[in-house]
């Protein structure tokens, strides 16, 4: 851990010294600090893991902590819950608003204070304070109107004069832009840069590195469960910021054979998916990629960069607002993932356990499920053929388990993802997309899954993976596409491929990246 | 994995625990009655019995698809309803007057596909509209016996036709008829959630919808298709009951129905969060809650008091349920 010198020189509002925090044994923080200077915005990033939830769980009393100090206003600070927390002046906004759609916008800023006159609710004083509240904030609205009436960036702003209402000294805003667009993102900065003016604290947890840079004064990076770095973001570049967020020496070499893919395609075949311009929601913006057969193309990104967003649009399984595909050369619009599966895609979820397997079933049927309606005559399955499948996969893909009657939830990680694998390549298909396919799984299993794809890439598969590991991208895709807040910046081949050239482009986009290659230091 | 040392058959063995449990728990009931229970063993005790669980055994069935996708249907009794004033008003010609094997044949056909439609109805409203079940079917509920009522203004029909209430009162080898029917309709629900793609289908919605849906299985119609099954198996329980009785009163026929068939459902030990079914658990279930009524009733306990034991029975399904899950 490397501390710069605080933005402020006198006390911080808030220090968080050596905190821990074990669940079933397991470290989810080890010796965590923090410390927040009065009137200051302050970045906590990290990828998935990392353990930016925990510590604000911990912070705001809805976790214990199992050891460490924490000072706040210059005193200890213990509080047993979230209300007490926000009693005490710690706020947090979260990123689903978790305020009351139904109520009025008054009783949600009003909610938990009490507002009575000869013991009735005093409903006159309430709007006035809610209404004097989000003028704070530029903002005069109809504060009658149930809240799920406004749009989320002023759902937003009433959460924000919540925290208001309660005198907040520390305001914690997770992801608060994520679902809004560049104008809401613009008025949201504005109010943090005047909540900043009134001398409040804010710790603004996001994956956008241009918006870190924009709004706040220094940042924390945190990596498995520990604070790996503070420091003023004047004086760190982008790409040391995310080399530090994925733990890497920003400068280090490619370490060859850390994964199991082995060598790489290089020849040209014809072009299987092209996707161009997708947009979806506010987390996709204009993602563009090609997959040829027999290839295999990594989709690269930090969290929140768009990636399963964009796979989950070739397979139908969200619709984009805007953009095009086309399969084989020809227009291709899914509208079901039943679309997908009938144009020869498959699709192994990056969340085996909510979107993968169906846990009580057997792993015959977990394996057979998307290839049953093949296995059927006149609606009945024909269970010898179903059996020939399953034997035929257990055994290519070295599948444990007891029989294949064991309920597919008492299986390891690795053989699940096996099973779904499975699933997939029983029905013979042209296009595999692969969501972060060896999560979860330990070391032995993913090699084996790892060395898996790149034999069906060999005979012909197109393989789309998306995945979080550097190494992963570097060493098993021929090809690779990075993609930073919801755009395609980049896309890196044979030589170019390198771990360095993804870092740089998550770090700067495409604009800044000639630069960075050599520069390094931003 | 393997190397945990998981016996071989370790799913399969729980599930046959589990469904002796209740069969057990049948056969110390049949066991007790013979017992203490006078004039228990005898062919009339049976057929009273028979005639009984039958209605129940038949709607429990379909409810059993129904909560295999993670839903539940508080329609059927209002259904059941429906189908028997139907029937009557079709053969007795208060509509018009149709000539007499033709009569009988549609009021046969028309209810069963009437309540088939309405269940339908429970299917889109659930699988378009994404109402919770609960609520969906609760429209039915109500409105379904407000539909049974106003069918005859509220008034009760009353009828002789031996071809219509042969479907109550028949034989076939000294067997009753609707005895025959239930089992023929359990069996093809048992066969079809094992062997047939549909009922693969309803155990992949109701354990994982999500996963489902990304495997291309079509959620949406698989629902309808439970809900429909389930108005199908209405109708005719409704017009086994009106046959038996004679006569049919929309404001008494299926009363409390959906609760015998979801009681039966839970003793049988499919699973409510979805996923899981067992329609010979649900057969067995419905037994026993019939046998407990009887056994009270007829050893001088109130029916009110059997109520009781009814929910008991549920929890303790439950509470077995639950220790499946974390075993």
């Amino acid at each position: 851990m490397t501390t710069d010198d605080p933005v402020g020189t006198g006390t911080p509002l808030l220090s968080m010294r050596e905190v821990s925090k074990r669940f079933a044994g397991v470290a989810a923080l080890s010796g965590v600090s923090l410390e927040i200077a009065p009137g200051e915005v302050h970045a906590l990033v990290g990828e998935n893991g990392a353990g930016k939830s925990t510590l604000i769980k911990v912070l705001t009393g809805y976790h214990r902590k199992d050891a460490g100090d924490v000072l706040f206003m210059g005193q200890r600070f213990e509080v047993a819950s979230p209300q007490a927390a926000q009693a005490a002046g710690i706020s947090t906004i979260y990123q689903e608003i978790n305020l009351v759609g139904l109520r009025s916008v008054t009783e949600n800023i009003c909610l938990g204070r009490r507002f009575r006159r000869f013991g009735f609710v005093d409903w006159p004083a309430m709007h006035a304070e809610a209404r004097r509240l989000l003028k704070r904030l530029d903002l005069s609205i109809d504060v009658r109107q149930p809240l799920d009436s406004f749009s989320i960036a002023t759902q937003q702003m009433v959460a924000i004069a919540r925290t208001l209402g309660f005198s907040s000294r520390l305001v914690i805003m997770d992801e608060p832009t994520s679902s809004l667009d560049d104008r809401e993102v613009a008025v949201l900065f504005g109010v943090i840069r005047q909540l900043k003016a009134e001398g409040l604290s804010i710790i603004f947890v996001s994956h956008r590195l241009d918006e870190l840079y924009s709004i706040c004064d220094r940042v924390t990076i945190m990596r498995d469960g520990r604070t790996v770095l503070t420091r003023a973001l004047s004086g760190i570049g982008k790409l040391e910021l995310v080399a530090a967020m994925l733990g890497r020496e920003y400068r280090s070499v490619e370490k060859e054979g850390a994964t199991a893919f082995g060598h790489k395609a290089h020849g040209s075949h014809a072009s299987l998916l092209s996707a161009e311009g997708l947009a979806h929601g506010n987390r996709l913006r204009d993602v563009g990629f090609e997959v040829a057969s027999g290839e295999i193309v990594g989709l690269s990104g930090l969290l929140g960069a768009g990636r399963t967003e964009s796979v989950r649009l070739v397979f139908g399984a969200d619709l984009p607002d805007r953009g095009a595909l086309r399969l084989n050369g020809r227009p291709f619009v899914p509208r079901e993932p039943a679309d997908a599966i009938a144009a020869g895609i498959g699709y192994c979820t990056e969340d085996r356990k909510s979107e993968g397997i169906v846990p009580d079933l057997s792993v015959r049927e977990n394996l057979t499920l998307a290839l049953l309606p093949r296995l059927t005559k006149r609606g009945i399955v024909d269970e010898k053929a179903q059996r020939r499948v399953v034997n035929r996969f257990m055994e290519r893909f070295g599948i444990k388990c007891s029989s294949p009657e064991q309920a597919v939830r008492e299986l390891s990680g690795g053989n699940q993802q096996k099973v779904l694998l499975a699933r997939w390549l029983a029905l013979d298909p042209q296009l595999l997309i692969l969501d972060e396919p060896t999560r979860g799984i330990d070391v032995g299993a993913k090699a084996e899954i790892q060395k898996l794809i790149r034999e069906l890439a060999d005979r012909g598969l197109g393989v789309l993976m998306a995945s979080s590991e550097i190494e992963e991208i570097v060493e098993g895709a021929d090809r690779a596409y990075v993609l930073r807040d919801g755009r395609t910046v980049d896309c890196f081949a044979g030589e170019r491929l390198t771990a360095e050239a993804i870092l740089s482009a998550m770090a700067h986009g495409s604009e800044a990246r000639h630069g960075a290659g050599d520069a390094g230091n931003g | 994995m393997v190397d945990r040392g998981v016996p071989a058959n370790f799913g399969l063995s729980f599930a046959t625990v589990e469904r002796q449990a209740a069969l057990l728990a049948l056969i110390a009931l049949i066991l007790f009655n013979a017992a203490v229970t006078p004039h228990f063993v005898s062919l009339r005790t049976f057929n009273v019995n028979m005639t009984q669980v039958t209605p129940i055994v038949i709607v429990a069935v379909g409810m059993t698809l129904v909560i295999a996708t993670a839903g539940i249907d508080l329609s059927v009794g209002s259904l059941m309803a429906v189908a028997g004033q139907l029937a009557p008003i079709i053969f007795l010609g208060k509509i018009v007057m149709l000539p007499y094997p033709v009569a009988i044949v549609l009021a046969f056909i028309v209810p069963v596909v009437a309540t088939g439609l309405l269940g339908f109805f429970n299917g889109v409203l659930v699988s378009r509209y994404r109402i919770q079940p609960i609520v969906a079917t609760l429209v039915l509920f109500i409105a379904g016996r407000g539909i049974a009522q106003v069918l005859t203004n509220g008034n009760l029909q009353t009828f002789r036709e031996p071809g219509f209430q042969w479907i109550g009162l028949g034989r076939v080898g000294g067997l009753p008829i609707q005895m025959l029917l239930m089992l023929a309709i359990a069996a093809a629900a048992a066969w079809a959630l094992r062997r047939t793609l549909f009922g693969r289908q309803v155990l992949a919605v109701g354990g994982n919808e999500r996963a489902a849906r990304l495997t291309g299985i079509p959620v949406a119609r698989v629902k309808r298709r439970v809900y429909l099954i389930s108005g199908l198996c209405a109708g005719v329980a409704g017009l086994i009951v009106v046959a038996i009785n004679s006569s049919s009163d929309a404001n008494q026929v299926g009363i409390g129905m959906e609760l015998d068939a979801i009681a039966a459902v839970a003793v049988g030990g499919t699973l409510f969060a979805g996923g899981k079914a067992s329609v010979i658990g649900t057969v067995i279930g419905a037994l026993i809650i019939q046998l407990v009524r009887y056994t009270l009733i007829a050893n001088g306990v109130p029916d009110a008091a059997a109520l009781v034991v009814k929910a008991v029975l549920i929890l303790l399904a439950v509470w077995v349920q639950r220790r499946g899950r974390t075993a």
